[in-house]
């Protein structure tokens, strides 16, 4: 499901609704369209086991009655974990980080550690993107919460495969975890470790980029499932080696 | 037998929409390899995005499904970034349910819709790992068959089939399926062409290899004979007589992925009884087979519920002239008032009943534009292909529709007809301006909008006009310029006409496509071997690299481009398709085509469904009578208890229309 766009997703979300039959409020207007919105939604080829959505109904609906409604109406790789009735607070206001895994296919665990604190020692890392509106450049560093290594995976592998667990901040313009891994590449390229012959941070197949969590950055109890969600549901593998969800 | 799955994956990121790789559609398939003894790899040799939702293809997968000891998974053509990929990876085609290697099933069923996948099945054969020519396969490769209404005239690619099948597929697929199972479970007697004999013999397959085509020298077919005992000398097409029976897909494929119809389609009956000279659909699809009324409805509901669409189209040839269509309309239309569910009627058909069911069909929905097909510019024109309607009842049809509230009209015209002028087309132009002027008045308003869609015609095998010389691409577009001139030439109406027109070039293509022979294969395979890909995408097709191709191909023969397409054939000339019987008299076809172009005025042939029957020869080839007003409805019961309410009432006020 990681290779469906925005778009294919909210389709599939649409024609879910209808076939669970639930009662979904629909906009006024010439061309009615469902009450249905999204949170910032993951780019296309990127997976997420932390999407979140808001359905306006017509009449009460019993949330887990609607959980297992629409999960039974998806296609398989759409699962809905949980449903909460909102509050007054307007919704995904406290979606504010999102904790990503990278799993880096044939990258050496020394230019991985050499690109991670050149990147993190740095205040500032610019990169460029083309968007429909031609070359964004955005800071890359400054979006980044924290960083680290997986150590578990160079135990398991050695040397084959790196994976990077990151939080990142929602910001405007939008800082995604390619564009990160964009930075940490310039930034290894022009390190010390590269001058010493310590190859570079180009892995050897497409990483594969997961979204775990969304969070709040608040001070205070540490909050990893701002829709009142279990927190050890946003990582599937139970211990994490970075503590639960967005820890900063 | 192993997915691919684990080797495509990676680099799936590195191509254009790889969503459309993965599978997964609700509503699919894979069952274990293990369970099933006749595997079947179900084709579409086009896009994913065009090929999901078709009709055709959906119904196999489910009626193949739905057997035990049977699979059935489906693939699809992939774009050139994927093909390159795939071949530097050693990747084979594979489906998109089990990501199963095309090569490991037993049968490899493509389905054709138009001669311009041709280029797309050999692609799907190479990657597939399999030799291009028939000839070349043995025993450890999948049988291929063509299917849909380009086979047929499966000439063209004879030698890249093993088998054709004309007709409908529901009863076939299974008729073969029993005849793999049967050959399988014997030890393979005879190997391959045990197997093909035994198609050919018991399942009405057109095996091209167990028939010899001789030519003489000025290039035309001299004879087509069964070359061994037990093949019959003419091949006949396959036929379903009650639909009703059938009512597939009841699970219809839900894509992740964005395709070209988003919507649930009914097809309401089969065939055509209209007698449209040029439409090969309504010729070799005869005779006219409705589903009743309760199997539309039942039909409507299970599709809706298995899949969330909120739009059901009613398909078929001219979806109106089912016999009962206005209760079937009103009856839906009632049914799902209020829960946001479209209804669509693709309706072509110009006259002003079209418009009153399109009415009801929108009732408090929205009206955006109405489609009419016309097909000719001139009222000479449209009795010389039978289109019956004149440019009275088109005006007429028209003013109904704008002032009922529709603001665009969509026109459907064919440019390079048989006996056609430049007047001809150019009064195309003066008809829209007739549309809008009439269209103002009516709806009293100034923003209305015609669009004037336009195609090169191509003339067809098992039609009256398959005789015909198809107009060259120069005249083609040279009519189409005059036109384009025309309908911009009025500042008053101008902005009002859109246009939309295609080069005659790729009808050229068509045309060589539709009506060659064997001689053919050698110019498809030469235009794949330069790279022709995706040959129904513009942005894909090369019309020179076929011209190129065709000289080379075709340089130790008599023929040539021009002979196969703007050459008219005489009444003993042996046609490819010959031997292969739609069920029309061919001496029926020939007076046909010959009325068209009487020069004392042409003789228009009635609609055999409320008119006496015009002997086309379908019925008693079929032992049978067209098939109309529903069986086991008697009198037209409504579907629902009737409840007495106020008058319809339209949702949205009329202001708000526009």
């Amino acid at each position: 499901m990681r290779f469906a766009s925005h778009r294919d997703i909210a389709r599939a979300v649409e024609r879910g609704v209808r076939k669970a039959g639930l009662p979904i409020a629909y906009s006024a207007g010439f061309t009615p369209h469902p009450k249905i919105s999204y949170a910032g939604a993951a780019a296309t080829g990127v997976a997420s086991e932390a999407e979140y959505l808001e359905l306006t109904f017509t009449s009460p609906c019993r949330p887990e009655d609607v959980r297992a409604r629409l999960d039974a109406a998806l296609p398989d790789g759409i699962d809905v974990v949980d449903v909460t009735e909102r509050d007054s607070e307007p919704p995904f206001a406290r979606l504010e980080a999102s904790h990503w895994q990278v799993t880096l296919p044939g990258v050496p665990r020394a230019a991985a550690e050499a690109a991670l604190s050149e990147f993190l020692a740095a205040s500032r890392v610019e990169v460029e993107r083309l968007t429909k509106k031609g070359p964004r450049r955005m800071d890359a560093r400054a979006a980044v919460v924290s960083m680290q290594l997986d150590r578990r995976a160079d135990e398991a592998a050695p040397g084959e495969c790196e994976i990077l667990r990151m939080v990142v901040r929602h910001v405007t313009p939008a800082v995604r975890p390619d564009d990160i891994l964009v930075a940490l590449n310039s930034v290894a390229a022009r390190s010390k470790a590269a001058q010493n012959g310590v190859a570079g941070l180009a892995p050897s197949a497409p990483p594969v980029i997961t979204r775990l969590a969304q969070c709040s950055l608040e001070p205070g109890p540490l909050e990893t499932a701002p829709l009142g969600t279990d927190p050890n549901g946003a990582d599937p593998n139970g211990a994490d080696p970075l503590g639960p969800g967005c820890e900063a | 037998m192993e997915s691919v799955y684990p080797l495509l994956e990676p680099l799936l990121p590195r191509v254009r929409k790889p969503v459309q790789y993965i599978g997964g559609e609700m509503n699919s398939v894979t069952k274990p390899w293990e369970s099933a003894q006749v595997r079947w790899a179900l084709m579409y040799p086009d896009a994913y995005e065009v090929g999901l939702p078709n009709q055709g293809l959906q119904i196999l997968y489910e009626v193949l499904n739905g057997c035990d000891g049977v699979l059935a998974e489906r693939t699809y053509s992939v774009w050139p970034d994927l093909e390159a990929l795939m071949r530097e990876h050693g990747i084979p085609q594979f489906t998109v349910d089990g990501h199963r290697p095309v090569s490991a099933f037993d049968l490899l069923g493509v389905s054709f819709a138009t001669e311009l996948g041709y280029t797309n099945l050999l692609t799907a054969l190479d990657l597939a790992g399999l030799p291009l020519t028939a000839a070349d396969r043995t025993g450890d490769h999948p049988v291929v068959l063509a299917g849909g209404h380009a086979a047929f005239n499966p000439e063209p690619v004879a030698e890249f089939i093993d088998g054709a099948v004309l007709g409908d597929g529901e009863q076939a697929v299974l008729t073969i399926t029993s005849l793999v199972r049967e050959w399988k479970a014997a030890g393979r007697p005879g190997g391959r062409d045990g197997l093909l004999l035994r198609l050919a013999a018991k399942g009405s397959v057109y095996v091209p290899k167990f028939y010899d085509v001789t030519y003489l020298p000025d290039g035309r077919i001299g004879s087509v004979k069964p070359n061994r005992p037990g093949v019959p000398a003419v091949v006949a097409k396959h036929t379903l007589m009650d639909l009703d029976d059938w009512p597939y897909p009841s699970k219809p494929l839900v894509p992740v992925a964005e395709t070209v119809h988003e919507r649930f389609s009914v097809e309401i009956f089969r065939g055509c009884t209209r007698g449209c000279r040029f439409c090969q659909a309504g010729m070799i699809t005869r005779p006219v087979r409705e589903r009743s009324q309760a199997t539309i409805s039942d039909m409507v509901e299970t599709g809706l519920a298995a899949t969330g669409f909120s739009e059901v189209g009613l398909l078929s040839l001219s979806s109106s002239d089912h016999s009962e269509i206005h209760e079937v309309a009103r009856s839906l239309a009632d049914q799902y008032e209020g829960t946001k569910t479209g209804l669509s009627l693709p309706s072509t058909r110009v006259d002003s009943f079209n418009v009153t069911l399109a009415e009801e069909l929108t009732r408090g929905g929205r009206r955006s534009g109405l489609t009419f097909a016309p097909e000719g510019g001139s009222d000479r024109i449209r009795k010389v292909i039978n289109k019956m309607v004149t440019e009275e009842d088109l005006i007429r049809t028209v003013a109904t529709a704008y002032a009922s509230g529709w603001r665009q009209v969509k026109l459907y015209f064919m440019c390079g007809l048989p006996t056609e002028t430049d007047e001809d087309v150019l009064a195309i132009a003066d008809l829209a301006r007739r549309v809008i002027k009439t269209g103002r008045e009516s709806a009293g308003r100034r923003d209305i909008r015609a669009t004037v869609s336009i195609g090169g015609f191509v003339p067809k095998p098992h039609t009256p006009f398959q005789w015909a010389a198809q107009c060259s691409a120069e005249t083609v577009d040279a009519r189409l310029r005059a036109l384009g001139g025309a309908l911009r030439s009025d500042p008053g109406y101008g902005r009002a006409i859109g246009f939309r027109y295609h080069d005659g070039k790729p009808s050229i293509v068509e045309g060589l496509l539709s009506r060659g022979d064997r001689r053919v294969a050698g110019v498809i395979r030469a235009v794949w071997e330069d790279g022709g890909r995706f040959d129904g995408w513009s942005e894909h097709f090369d019309f020179e690299r076929w011209q190129q191709a065709a000289v080379r191909a075709l340089a130790d023969t008599p023929v040539d481009l021009d002979w196969y397409t703007t050459r008219e054939r005489g009444y003993d000339e042996i046609l490819p398709w010959d031997h292969l019987d739609s069920g029309l008299d061919r001496d029926w076809l020939w007076q046909d085509w010959q009325d068209a172009v009487a020069p004392d005025g042409v003789a228009e042939v009635e609609d055999c469904r409320w008119t006496p029957c015009y002997e086309c020869g379908v019925c008693p080839a079929m032992g049978t009578e067209i098939q109309t007003a529903p069986m086991g409805v008697p009198g037209g019961r409504p579907l629902l208890p009737l409840v007495t309410t106020a008058p319809v009432q339209a949702g949205t006020p009329q202001a708000d229309r526009g």
